[in-house]
């Protein structure tokens, strides 16, 4: 028998469930640019193609100080706070 | 030297559990079988044992389980002899040498420990057995005993095993889940099939091994040295050294691995973001002061290759910190394109002796006998740069500055990208051969020697990067010909001296996004 010492942070993940699809889209809608090139570019065609197929649904637009960091707490809880769904653009 | 009698449970030869303190006056006394003095006082113990042993409590505890039996065979013992195969006891107990005796009253408080054998202290001892149980002499012949027998060094302070009871001790500093692995199994196996690997063996992280590695730093092992990206987790002492242990490192190295850590899991070097780029990115580590020579780094011939372990392993427990306890994993948070074999490891001291300029901990506001590391940001790296024929300082310097122009993409210039740029000293000797050239002037002829207009910077039919064509026709042509170096500023050149005086080959390591957006290099120093 040996015995060696964990070099990980030992915690266990938190297990979180995928929101169930009701199929519709209401309410609040964010569009999360990471600050890469372009992110915009597809955030207002998805802007454009969003406001035509759910003229009810208010969109609201966020941008990250710089792609290479986290996004900023506060932004994170603005979002969390004002947001019914979020989608992100990663892409260059 | 001893330490306080403690309580016990321990089996004894017939399976009866024996407790301390049992109630009444005992005479505890620790024995190895394979102790000559041990075996000189097993039959005096006996004879106190059947001349006391209704008042008083006469137990061997012995070192061995099968050294218990070969004691109580050779001796005829009819005395307790109790179990402390394990050591706890012995080790708590604190003494040093066998045998140790201890005349203790009932409730288990007195002394002090008679170690190894003077007849005259173990005739007093007798005495004062006698005395305070007011019995008859023990009728032991102390005349036909020698003066004097040294004792043996404890079973308990053997290193390996007085390592391994520091760790099991109830006040040990080891606070880590342990893993146990059977016998049977492979242990490397092990280790890499649990993830704990960055694709290389790894030394098993044994507690006796982290033990020894945590006495490399005055930092209680529980005290935290920073919150690791990506997951943010934080990295107690205790972990960083199991990592330093798993990457080959030895104590001494740990405080340059703690500062190292510190220094990355700044904000402004944003290890996150240094882990995450597809652009493959990595901490490269430079390491300046007294501490170089300490470790027996490798500034010289190879100073930026293999086989010098402070470098190797400084800059290997750094990642597999990063990977084990920050969770950046390739495919996970790590999303290099290619990735870099920098990431394995990429630490190297600065040959501060071989340099005509400040060091560079000197340059960044540390005192000359301050042990500093510096951590960069870098894609690239060592990119040679080659000049066998230049004798003049200006040409070598121009050589220096072409060799730069490469970074990234030879055509993109003003760019706010820093630059390690580690000068041989062969040419440092060149550079110096008309009098001082100082950095500066160095700076300045790498930023003169890549200047380029503006127009090679648009995008065009070899290469569509650059100054797009849409931005560059709203260019006047004196824009288009305004001469731009490679550097937006000098300042991201940054310059150490390293490698064999041997040899006209410098090197550059290439930078990733510098500034707040990106990673700014960070100093920390060395607490020894």
């Amino acid at each position: 028998m040996t015995t060696i010492l964990d070099p990980t942070d030992e915690r266990v993940p938190v297990e979180r469930q995928i929101t169930a699809r009701t199929g519709d889209i209401s309410g609040i809608v964010g569009l999360l640019d990471i600050h890469k090139p372009r992110g915009n570019i597809l955030l207002d065609e998805l802007e454009i193609l969003l406001a035509t197929r759910y003229p009810k649904v208010e969109l609201r637009r966020y941008t990250k100080p710089t792609f290479a960091k986290p996004c900023p707490s506060d932004l994170r809880l603005q979002i969390r706070s004002e947001c019914d769904y979020l989608v992100e653009a990663l892409a260059d | 030297m001893s330490a306080a009698p403690s309580g016990f449970s321990l089996t004894d030869q017939n399976g009866q559990t024996r407790s301390f303190p049992t109630g009444r006056p005992s005479l505890i006394a620790f024995l190895k079988e394979d102790c000559n003095t041990c075996n000189l006082v097993a039959p005096i113990l006996e004879a106190f044992h059947r001349a006391w042993g209704d008042q008083a409590d006469i137990w061997v505890l012995g070192q061995s389980k099968d050294g218990n039996q070969i004691l109580q065979d050779r001796h005829g013992l009819t005395l307790p002899v109790l179990d402390d195969s394990a050591l706890k006891t012995s080790f708590a107990w604190g003494f040093e040498i066998v045998p140790a005796v201890y005349w203790l009253d009932a409730e288990g408080q007195g002394g002090p420990c008679v170690e190894g054998f003077v007849r005259t202290e173990w005739q007093a001892l007798a005495e004062q057995i006698g005395k305070a149980l007011q019995a008859p002499d023990s009728g032991m012949a102390w005349a036909d005993l020698p003066d004097w027998r040294p004792g043996c060094g404890s079973k308990h302070l053997d290193p390996e095993i007085h390592d391994r009871l520091l760790a099991e001790a109830d006040n040990s500093p080891i606070r880590a889940r342990r893993i146990e692995i059977a016998s049977g199994d492979d242990l490397d196996e092990f280790m890499f099939d649990q993830g704990f690997s960055d694709g290389l063996p790894l030394v098993p992280p044994t507690p006796e091994r982290v033990l020894r590695m945590l006495s490399g730093t005055k930092r209680g092992s529980q005290e935290i040295v920073a919150v690791v990206p990506p997951n943010m987790a934080p990295a107690t002492v205790e972990k960083v050294a199991i990592n330093a242990v798993m990457a080959g490192c030895r104590p001494e190295y740990l405080p340059v691995v703690i500062a190292a850590l510190e220094a990355v899991c700044t904000d402004e070097f944003n290890m996150h973001g240094v882990t995450a780029t597809t652009m493959g990115a990595s901490p490269v580590l430079v390491i300046n002061g007294p501490i170089r020579e300490k470790l027996g780094m490798n500034m010289k011939l190879g100073a930026l290759g293999p086989d010098n372990r402070a470098n190797a392993t400084i800059g290997r427990a750094l990642r597999l910190i990063i990977r084990n306890v920050g969770g950046a994993r390739p495919g996970g948070v790590d999303r290099s394109t290619l990735s870099t074999p920098m990431k394995f490891t990429m630490c190297f001291p600065e040959w501060e002796e071989g340099s005509p300029w400040e060091p560079l901990h000197v340059e960044r506001g540390f005192a000359p006998s301050d042990s500093v590391v510096t951590a960069f940001a870098m894609t690239s790296g060592p990119v040679q740069i080659v000049d066998q024929e230049s004798r003049q300082p200006d040409q070598i310097a121009g050589t220096l500055g072409l060799g730069l122009e490469g970074m990234f993409l030879s055509k993109i210039h003003r760019m706010p990208v820093d630059a390690l740029l580690v000068v041989c000293p062969e040419h440092v000797k060149t550079l110096l051969s008309d009098g001082p050239y100082s950095k500066a002037r160095l700076r300045d002829r790498i930023q003169e020697v890549t200047r380029r207009p503006l127009r090679d910077m648009v995008a065009n039919e070899i290469s569509g990067a650059g100054i797009p064509l849409a931005s560059a026709a709203k260019m006047t042509e004196a824009q288009l010909d305004m001469l731009v170096p490679k550097f937006s500023s000098d300042q991201h050149i940054h310059i150490v001296v390293a490698g064999s005086e041997a040899g006209k080959f410098s090197a550059a390591f290439h930078g990733w996004v510098t500034g707040p957006a990106g990673s700014v290099s960070v100093s920390r120093k060395i607490e020894c």
